[in-house]
């Protein structure tokens, strides 16, 4: 008997049973089910919501793999000293640097996907529905968009917090108003600041050391913005640095090039919206025209706190920080995003004008990304109702000048009487 | 006098096993059958009883909540078995016809001089009224209202449908007669759309308004239709006819006879030799599916097309309404890793993977396998790219399953028929039964709205 039919009489064994659902979990990883169509339409696409899933992890995998190499990048750099001529094979691409970042960032991914997939399971087993796919995704976005050091039980409470409340109590994967990563996100960040601000949580045992006499430094661009060191970071990270995410910062989030590309692959596979990830780099771009405008047109002094963010060049929000990745993985997701096509365009546009506006006005942590995704999740919904009342009032409209016409065996037609909504 | 519509949104869907245009007799059915699922929302009440003996064109139930509205016997013969379902529900009504047919048969009318009100009785009579369905809530016509104008789809664009211009090709006459008839009926127009390059023997019926429809799936439903040219509004409604069923009608008017005739593509990949069959309505499947041939042994018998029709077997019988018979591939297996493989022999909405998109011509067999399970609705923005309706599908689904009747409303419940959410149904990710969630959404409108 081949592992298909044992997989089947199991199946059958199960079925109806309490732990139905995971044992489901589990066949349906292996096989497609053997479902069919009942009525309506009897052939299907082959897209599922697991390919779709799958689809945005394939394109998170290049991130992972370069937050791996830069974990180890920083951390001997920032011990050791910057390499003079830098080199990637020979100063990037090693088996010390992918050491180190395979035993700081892999159990950051087991962490994530372990207690996130118990907590979904053990809901399937709970409430008898089926293991939903969407913590295949933000088990992978959680460990990326995290400081490298995070301990591992605070990563583990805030998972739960984030799939518990930001998910199931809303009814689970399509249900959920806040984006589930960032509800995690949020939760590291308000329960646990100081371990995922300053400049000491960026590189490998920058918090470990802090105090020793062999601290290390790890400030990202943003921080050095925030300070007002403006001029400083030009001189420790070159703009091709910034681009290609060779600089301190999450785990994942660095490199403005892999996300780039990700971004893309996902635009080409049609899985995540186009228009969204447009509109969100358009808003960030007029916010930051606005701010150099205002540094330009002399408004703000050279010494105000808000100077160094304000005057960094308003394309270069898009490669330092998480703002890229943000727009292309986070603010991208279906079910906490906008629904409408003409709405997306707005939800984008806010997102990114927001998330450099809150990058440059919070005071505590420069960056942005993730207060303005959540905020506009928030009114996600209310930029939908607008946009599908434009086509509601123009049923009412067309409605206004119809008439009934009478019955066959009435009399004159009678005018509609159109009830205001 | 033609207008052109161009649909953009949408997809063609090819598949493997379209009916070549060759017509054949098909056997002789021992049993007919009327399949009372296929008059959605009529409550029977029979005429006849079991035993007794009835000509074809003879009522043998008619509709309890509006007594004129009958339904007649496709063939002659003795009425053998009325087949009830829980709480005595009238599911089929079976004939055992006889070897020579006799027709009821009634003075014809002339359509010249004949006004709306004598055309409309003579139809609900004659048992030609079901032919003719109304938007909203998409249920055979309400004779008491007027529509302000009546829809005809000449064109096809469901896959392995029949192909309509082949139907009607040669019977003009009859087309015209019935065309006639319903311009009576209605103060407005009656919409016909071809497609935009077929040579459609409704090029050359008078009393028409001719659109010329192009674009992709689905620009041939009439729904497509009804919202490009005169959408329907609250308190409004629109009539559709099939084309099909204009040459019964038109028969009828001309001779007085009820002639359940019908030409019906047998198509599907499960079938060797796909083709069109001259046979009637509510003839036995198997007088005509294997006389083609199958491929396998598993397969599905769709009564319609694989978008919209409904699940037969070869014992069950042809549908009221179809002039389309499919057979696919079951697909009831499992399928090691499908989610995350790359996918060649199947169509995809997205490019994940998948390279459907790679070869827009290439036909598909495919099965009847959900490639997936039933989800919450989780992606957004696809059904707009296969719906060209100016109406909110996401939406107005989601109003339909938590039951809010003002939302429906708003959003143009009044306007759609389950078939219209066909192929967003098809390309669903989550795998929702969107046809399912509209009809009850639109039977609980009827009930409530009315």
């Amino acid at each position: 008997m081949g592992m298909k039919e044992k997989l089947h009489q199991i199946k059958l064994k199960f079925q109806g049973k309490k732990m139905a659902p995971a044992f489901n979990a589990l066949h349906t990883f292996l096989y497609t089910p053997n479902e069919t169509t009942h009525s309506g339409s009897h052939i299907r696409v082959v897209d599922d919501l697991k390919r779709t899933m799958n689809t945005v992890i394939l394109a998170l995998v290049p991130c992972l793999l370069f937050g791996i190499f830069n974990a180890g990048y920083q951390h001997y750099s920032a011990v050791n000293g910057f390499p003079e001529n830098f080199s990637i094979l020979e100063h990037f691409i090693t088996w010390d640097n992918f050491w180190l970042g395979a035993i700081t960032v892999l159990p950051l991914v087991i962490v994530s996907y372990g207690v996130g997939l118990a907590i979904e399971f053990v809901f399937a087993v709970i409430k008898g529905h089926e293991v939903e796919e969407g913590y295949l995704v933000t088990g992978m976005l959680v460990p990326l968009i995290v400081p490298i050091d995070t301990p591992l039980w605070m990563l583990a409470v805030a998972v739960i917090f984030g799939v518990v409340i930001g998910k199931e109590v809303f009814g689970g994967t399509g249900m959920n108003i806040l984006n589930p990563a960032l509800t995690i996100r949020a939760f590291l960040f308000f329960a646990y600041p100081t371990w995922m601000t300053g400049d000491k949580v960026w590189v490998h045992e920058g918090v470990e050391r802090a105090g020793t006499a062999d601290a290390i430094s790890g400030e990202t661009i943003l921080g050095y913005l925030a300070q007002g060191n403006s001029e400083a970071i030009y001189e420790k990270y070159s703009l091709a640095e910034m681009f290609f995410g060779f600089i301190p910062g999450s785990v994942g989030e660095t490199s403005t090039f892999l996300i780039l590309l990700g971004g893309l692959f996902l635009i080409f596979t049609k899985i995540a919206s186009w228009r969204i990830m447009v509109s969100a780099v358009a808003g960030s771009l007029v916010m930051g025209l606005i701010f150099n405008g205002v540094v330009e047109a002399g408004w703000i002094p050279d010494y105000s706190k808000f100077y160094g963010l304000m005057q960094f060049d308003y394309w270069k929000h898009l490669i330092v920080g998480g703002l890229a990745f943000g727009i292309v993985y986070m603010a991208t997701d279906p079910v906490t995003g906008s629904q409408t096509n003409k709405g997306k365009w707005i939800y984008g546009f806010l997102i990114g004008f927001l998330s450099v506006m809150i990058r440059v006005f919070n005071p505590g942590y420069p960056e942005g990304v993730f207060l303005a995704i959540l905020l506009m999740n928030v009114f996600a919904p209310t930029i939908d109702h607008y946009v599908v009342q434009g086509n509601v009032r123009r049923r009412m409209k067309r409605l206004k000048n119809a008439t009934i016409l009478p019955k066959p065996s009435d009399g004159k037609a009678e005018e509609l009487k159109v009830e205001t909504v | 006098m033609s207008k052109d519509i161009r649909i953009k949104k949408g997809m063609n869907i090819n598949l493997v096993g379209v009916a070549e245009q060759i017509t054949s007799k098909a056997a002789l059915s021992n049993v007919y059958a009327l399949n009372l699922e296929d008059f959605h929302g009529i409550t029977p009440k029979m005429l006849v009883k079991e035993g007794a003996e009835v000509k074809a064109g003879e009522p043998i139930f008619y509709n309890k909540n509006n007594e004129d509205m009958r339904f007649v016997s496709p063939v002659s013969g003795e009425l053998v078995e009325i087949v009830r379902g829980a709480r005595r529900r009238i599911l089929t009504v079976k004939i055992l016809a006889d070897k020579e047919q006799s027709y009821e048969s009634t003075n014809p009318i002339d359509l010249s001089s004949a006004d709306g009100e004598s055309i409309r009785s003579l139809l609900l009579k004659s048992g030609c009224w079901p032919f003719i369905k109304q938007r909203p809530y998409d249920i055979i016509a309400n004779p008491d209202a007027t529509p302000k104008s009546i829809f005809i789809s000449g064109c096809t664009t469901a896959p392995l449908a029949a192909d309509v211009d082949y139907i009607l090709k040669g019977r003009e006459e009859e087309v015209q007669a019935a065309i006639d008839a319903l311009g009576k009926m209605t103060p407005g127009a009656v919409h016909v759309s071809v497609k935009d390059t077929s040579s459609s023997p409704f090029k050359s019926i008078n009393g028409i308004t001719l659109h010329k429809i192009s674009g992709p799936h689905p620009a041939g439903l009439v729904g497509t239709q009804i919202n490009k040219i005169d959408p329907v509004n609250k308190g409004e409604v629109v009539w559709t006819v099939a084309p099909q069923d204009l040459i019964i009608m038109g028969e009828f008017l001309l001779t007085g006879k009820f002639n359940a005739e019908r030409t019906i593509a047998l198509a599907g990949s499960s079938i060797k030799a796909p083709k069109y069959y001259i046979t009637k309505i509510g003839a036995e499947v198997s007088t005509f599916v294997y006389a083609s041939g199958v491929n396998e042994d598993k397969f599905r018998l769709i009564n319609g097309d694989v978008l919209t029709g409904s699940k037969t077997t070869p014992e069950g019988y042809l549908g009221f309404y179809n002039n389309t018979v499919t057979a696919i591939p079951e697909g009831d297996d499992y399928e090691f890793f499908g989610w995350n493989k790359p996918v060649f022999n199947k169509i995809s909405s997205t490019r994940a993977l998948t390279f459907s998109w790679m070869n827009k011509n290439k036909k598909y067999d495919l099965d009847t396998n959900t490639n997936g399970e039933h989800r919450a609705f989780v992606v957004t923005g696809k059904y707009e790219e296969v719906f060209p309706l100016d109406i909110y599908p996401l939406q107005l689904l989601k109003a339909c399953m938590v039951k809010d009747l003002d939302e429906m409303e708003q959003l143009g419940m009044y306007e759609v028929a389950p078939e219209d959410f066909s192929l967003t149904e098809f390309i669903c990710i989550s795998k929702q039964p969107h046809q399912q969630i509209i009809r009850e959404g639109l039977d609980l409108m009827y009930q409530e709205i009315g």
